[in-house]
Formats: C-alpha cells, sequence, structure tokens
C-alpha cells in the first residue's frame, strides 16, 4: 500500500543534481516523479524510481547521503478542489501533513497526490473509509525488495 | 612489558638516574652546540651549578625557532660522521627542523618503540601493519624499527593507497595497525565499501598518534573497528614517536622518564604549573646523542594525570594531548581547539566525525564555519529535521565552548579525507586581503 520514496541529501553545489540523475539514468532506474526541497545551504531530492533500493545502494556507493522514506499516495479526480477534499477530509482525522507533492496520470483524468505523513497507516485508514482511491506501489515504479 | 627493570624501577632509582643523565647531557651540550652555551651563558646558568633535579628550572627553554635557525644541522652535538640518519619535523606549523641520529640513537629508539608496542598490548606474536608515512616523516620508520626490535612480523605499507591497506589488512591477518587516527577512520570506511567488515578481521590493536583527537573518536573507531585504539605521542625533535604511550588501561600515556624529563608549564609566564593542571609540555631528552633537547618546549597542551597505573609501570602519565598553542583558535576572545569541537560532535548522533573549521571574514568581523557531514544513515527526509540537527550542533558547540559559530551540514564524505594528519583548519581570514 504504501510507497518507497528515496530522500536524497544534496549539497548546494552546482552539478550535484545532474550527478544524482545521471547515476540512476546510466544505471537504468526510471523516475517517476522527483521533487527537491532547498534550503540556502543544501536540498533533499525526493525521488519516486523503479526498485528503490538498488537504487539506494547504487547512490549510496557514490557517496550521497540516502534514506527511503514511506509515504502515501491517494488518487484525486483531475478537477478543481479535487486535492482539498483529500486534505479536508485527513484534517477531520486530526492527520497533519509535512509536505505533498502531485503529479498527473498518464491517463489525464486523475492525479496522484504523494503525502508524507507521521503515521502513514492511519492516513491510509482515514481516507480509504472515505472511499478515496489509495495508488499501490507497483501502480506507479517497479517495487524492490529491500 | 618489553623493559620490564626499567618500566617499573623506583621513583628514587629513576630520578637518580634522570639526575645522573641530565647531568652529563647538559654537560655535552654546553660544550659541544654553541647555540646552547649562548642560551646558558646568558642566563648565568652553568652545567655544574646542576645540584637537584629541580634545579632544571633555571635552565633557559629551547623553542622550535630555534631549531629552524639551526637549519640544518646546527644543533647537532656530535660530529657529522657519527650521525646514521637523519630525520625532519613534518612541518605541520610552518619551516621544517631537521633532526640527526647517532647509531646508539636508534638503538634506544628502537627499544622505546618496541616498548610503545609492548605497551598497547602487541607481542611477537604480532603483525604489525606500519601506514605511518615512510621518509624524511619519523613516524613510518620510528614504528617499523620498534615493530621488528619487538620481534613483530612488520609489514612496511607506509601512507596512501587506501584500498590496498585494506586488503593487506585482510590478506596477511593483520593483528596491530599503526597510523594516525583519523587515517583509521578512512581505512574503516574504505573496507566498508569494499564490502569487509574490519571487526571481522584479525585486527585487535591500533597504534595512533601524530594528531590530536577525542575520546569520542577513539570511541567511535574501537567500536566501528572491533579493536582497542591506543594514544602514542613523540615529536620529531624530541626523538619521534615512542616518547609516551599509553597502556592497555587507556587512562594517560607514560611517559618513558629513563629517557625524558617532562615539565608542564603554563606559556604566558613559563612557570610550572601546579600538578595535575593543564599547560605546554616540555621535555628534555636524557639520552638523546645526535640533537638533544634541553627544555624544548613542544607547544602541545597535557596535564600530568595523579595517582598510580595498575599496569604496573611507575613512570608518570600525561593526559592525551588535546591540542597546540598554535593551532588554538580565538574566536571572539575564547581559547577553542579543534580537538574540543570534535567531542562535541562525536556525542550527537546524525552526524559523522568529520569535521572542519573555516575561519573568514565577513567585514571586519572574524566569522566561524563548522561543517559537518550528515552521518549516511541519518533519516534526514524533512528539512526541518535536518534544520533541528544544525541547531542541535551550533547549540552543543555553544553551550560546551561558550562560543556561536555557523554550522553548515554537508553530505557524507564532503570533506577531504587525509592519509596522513588531518586537517582541521582552514584561515581564509587573509586570502586576498
Amino acid at each position: 500500500m504504501l510507497i518507497e520514496q528515496l530522500s536524497v541529501f544534496l549539497q548546494n553545489e552546482k552539478g550535484r543534481l545532474a550527478q544524482m540523475c545521471t547515476l540512476l539514468g546510466d544505471a537504468g532506474f526510471d523516475m517517476h516523479a522527483l521533487v527537491v526541497a532547498d534550503t540556502s545551504e543544501y536540498g533533499v531530492a525526493r525521488v519516486i524510481c523503479d526498485k528503490p533500493h538498488s537504487a539506494r545502494r547504487v547512490l549510496e556507493g557514490a557517496g550521497f547521503a540516502v534514506s527511503v522514506t514511506r509515504v502515501v499516495a491517494v488518487e484525486v479526480p483531475d478537477r478543481p478542489g479535487g486535492l482539498a477534499e483529500v486534505l479536508t477530509r485527513l484534517g477531520a482525522c486530526d492527520i497533519n501533513v509535512e509536505y505533498l507533492y502531485c503529479f498527473p496520470r498518464a491517463s489525464g483524468e486523475t492525479a496522484v497526490d504523494i503525502l508524507r505523513v507521521a503515521d502513514p497507516d492511519a492516513a491510509v485508514a482515514c481516507m480509504t473509509a472515505a472511499g478515496f482511491a489509495m495508488v499501490h506501489a507497483a501502480q506507479i515504479y517497479e517495487p524492490d525488495p529491500a | 612489558m618489553f623493559q620490564p627493570e626499567l618500566e617499573t624501577m623506583s621513583r628514587e632509582a629513576l630520578e637518580a638516574l634522570q639526575l645522573a643523565r641530565l647531568r652529563t647531557q647538559l654537560a655535552r651540550v654546553y660544550v659541544n652546540v654553541p647555540i646552547y652555551r649562548r642560551k646558558f651563558d646568558e642566563a648565568g646558568f652553568r652545567p655544574e651549578q646542576l645540584e637537584t633535579l629541580a634545579d632544571l628550572a633555571r635552565v633557559p627553554f629551547t623553542v622550535k625557532d630555534d631549531l629552524r635557525e639551526a637549519y640544518p644541522f646546527a644543533m647537532f652535538a656530535v660530529p657529522q660522521r657519527d650521525i646514521v640518519r637523519v630525520h625532519s619535523s613534518s612541518g605541520t606549523t610552518g619551516q621544517v627542523s631537521v633532526v640527526g641520529y647517532t647509531r646508539g640513537d636508534v638503538e634506544r629508539w628502537s627499544d622505546l618503540m618496541a616498548r610503545t608496542l609492548a605497551c598497547a598490548g602487541a607481542t611477537a606474536d604480532d603483525v604489525v601493519q606500519v601506514t605511518y608515512g615512510y621518509g624524511l616523516f619519523t613516524g613510518g620508520l620510528g614504528a617499523h624499527y620498534g615493530s621488528e626490535r619487538l620481534g613483530a612480523m612488520t609489514i612496511p605499507v607506509s601512507g596512501g593507497n587506501t584500498a590496498r591497506q585494506v586488503q593487506i589488512l585482510k590478506d596477511f591477518g593483520v593483528t596491530v595497525l599503526a597510523c594516525t587516527p583519523s587515517y583509521a577512520l578512512l581505512i574503516a570506511e574504505t573496507a566498508a565499501s569494499m564490502g569487509i567488515d574490519v571487526r571481522e578481521l584479525p585486527l585487535k590493536i591500533g597504534v595512533f598518534g601524530a594528531e590530536p583527537w577525542s575520546e569520542g573518536m577513539r570511541k567511535q573507531i574501537e567500536q566501528t573497528m572491533g579493536i582497542r585504539a591506543i594514544d602514542i605521542y613523540g615529536l620529531s625533535e624530541v626523538m619521534g614517536p615512542g616518547v609516551a604511550s599509553e597502556c592497555v588501561h587507556q587512562n594517560g600515556l607514560h611517559v618513558f622518564e629513563d629517557h625524558f624529563i617532562i615539565e608542564i608549564i603554563d606559556p604566558q609566564t613559563m612557570l610550572p604549573v601546579p600538578d595535575g593542571e593543564q599547560g605546554e609540555v616540555v621535555f628534555t631528552t636524557l639520552t638523546k646523542e645526535g640533537i638533544p633537547v634541553i627544555r624544548y618546549r613542544t607547544r602541545d597542551i597535557s596535564r600530568m594525570v595523579p595517582g598510580e597505573c595498575a599496569c604496573g609501570r611507575t613512570f608518570r602519565r600525561m593526559e592525551r594531548v588535546t591540542g597546540r598553542t598554535d593551532d588554538m583558535l580565538i574566536i571572539r576572545g575564547v581559547n577553542v581547539y579543534p580537538s574540543q569541537i570534535e567531542q562535541v560532535l562525536m556525542g550527537i548522533s546524525g552526524v559523522a566525525p568529520h569535521y572542519q573549521v573555516v575561519l573568514d571574514k565577513r567585514g571586519s568581523m572574524d566569522t566561524v564555519e563548522v561543517q559537518v557531514e550528515v552521518s549516511p544513515d541519518f533519516e534526514f527526509d524533512e528539512i526541518r529535521e535536518l534544520e533541528a540537527l544544525q541547531r542541535k550542533v551550533s547549540g552543543a558547540i555553544a553551550a560546551t565552548l561558550a562560543v556561536s559559530v555557523d554550522v553548515k551540514l554537508v553530505e557524507p564524505r564532503a570533506i577531504q579525507r587525509s592519509e596522513g594528519k588531518a586537517k582541521r583548519v582552514v584561515d581564509l581570514r587573509n586570502k586576498g586581503a
């Protein structure tokens, strides 16, 4: 049910993100989503890609600091107010969202929202009960064992 | 114990031996080394005035500049034909100074390094990998001769080529590793990246010296490598490694007092500090022939450890060197040694023990940035966790050192690793000024 996202610590240094992407590309890991959170001194790249555990080992072998974070993926209709319904529901369950990002499905009719919350299992239960469709790992990327 | 009859002699016998040797040494340098004769004359001191060990306080100090001015051989106390070996200081603090050894000096040095290795728990059955640099630096050859004298199987790898160091460590069944503590950590990291767990190898003892390191770093090395990490001390001006060494009790370094007299002084007043207080370490060599030093100010900071040691050695112990008077940073009026910063970092999970202090100027204000590596296993997905880590580090430094610094988190392995002495301080204050 949960998505395994890679979080990569990046020093604020020219070309560092490109190096990370090149490493993943050369090793054949397809990326499905990438978002970079930045501060003045460093950033954290959050990546959803195929075989995340193998990708983690490749990056770590090249000296990157990587952690695997479990996040929640929910499918929302791609129309005004779609995300608001999800967030309102989570608020009603008293679940705080640390960060989120979205990407559209290939069909164009729905989007996937990736949510980082303190207790992902509680978030899944809360949304499932309200009828939201959860997106499984295998629907986005090719999972691999840890 | 390598020389139990010497290492456990009574204090009375030891002091009698020291006094006899000191008299001879002072007389020799007065006659043979013009620099000492001039200094003694200027101070109104004559060697025959020395009646007790306490009279040593009347003898003028020798400083690093004396050795530099004597470059290369002007402080040698024997004719050049009697010198069989030359080393030089590692140049940690500027221009090098040259030291010469007679055949007798090399013999005694070998004994003292054999003592050091035995003090660390090594025997003739051990396999010693010497990773200190061979060459003008005293570390490599010093450890090498000591290891051979002990009868251990000695592997003269010298420094560099870390992957090969790891391979030899594994293939040769090495049990004792001699290198700088920061290089030991690099070897452990390199081994891990090669898929080798050092803890599963026969390696059991590390003999580490040539740079200041903290108790926290010792713990870290002992845990990651599964060894006992022993601090050793020496400096080329006094002899090289083998001046003092920890024993297996790891509570201070036994100074080999039958060959060296140690004093701790206040570097400002140049008077001895009360017993047990911190100050600058001063050494007088008692048996060196090639280049004896008299009351040599090492600039190293330490203190004497009170009491007797359970190992049975009667030699007094000096505490591990926490820094040098000349790498002391004065940050907004507060004295800070880089090793204190290391000690703080060791106590914080989420950061690695690798750090660098960068001094710069913003306008007329000195700025201090401490760059710290995020530990590879830190869960840093959320920015606020990283910010909290950053605040934790700067808060801990502020609480311990009473000085505020900027903390910058950098990627694992971003700080350059050293194969010799780690470069902990980068001073950009006078660049381009």
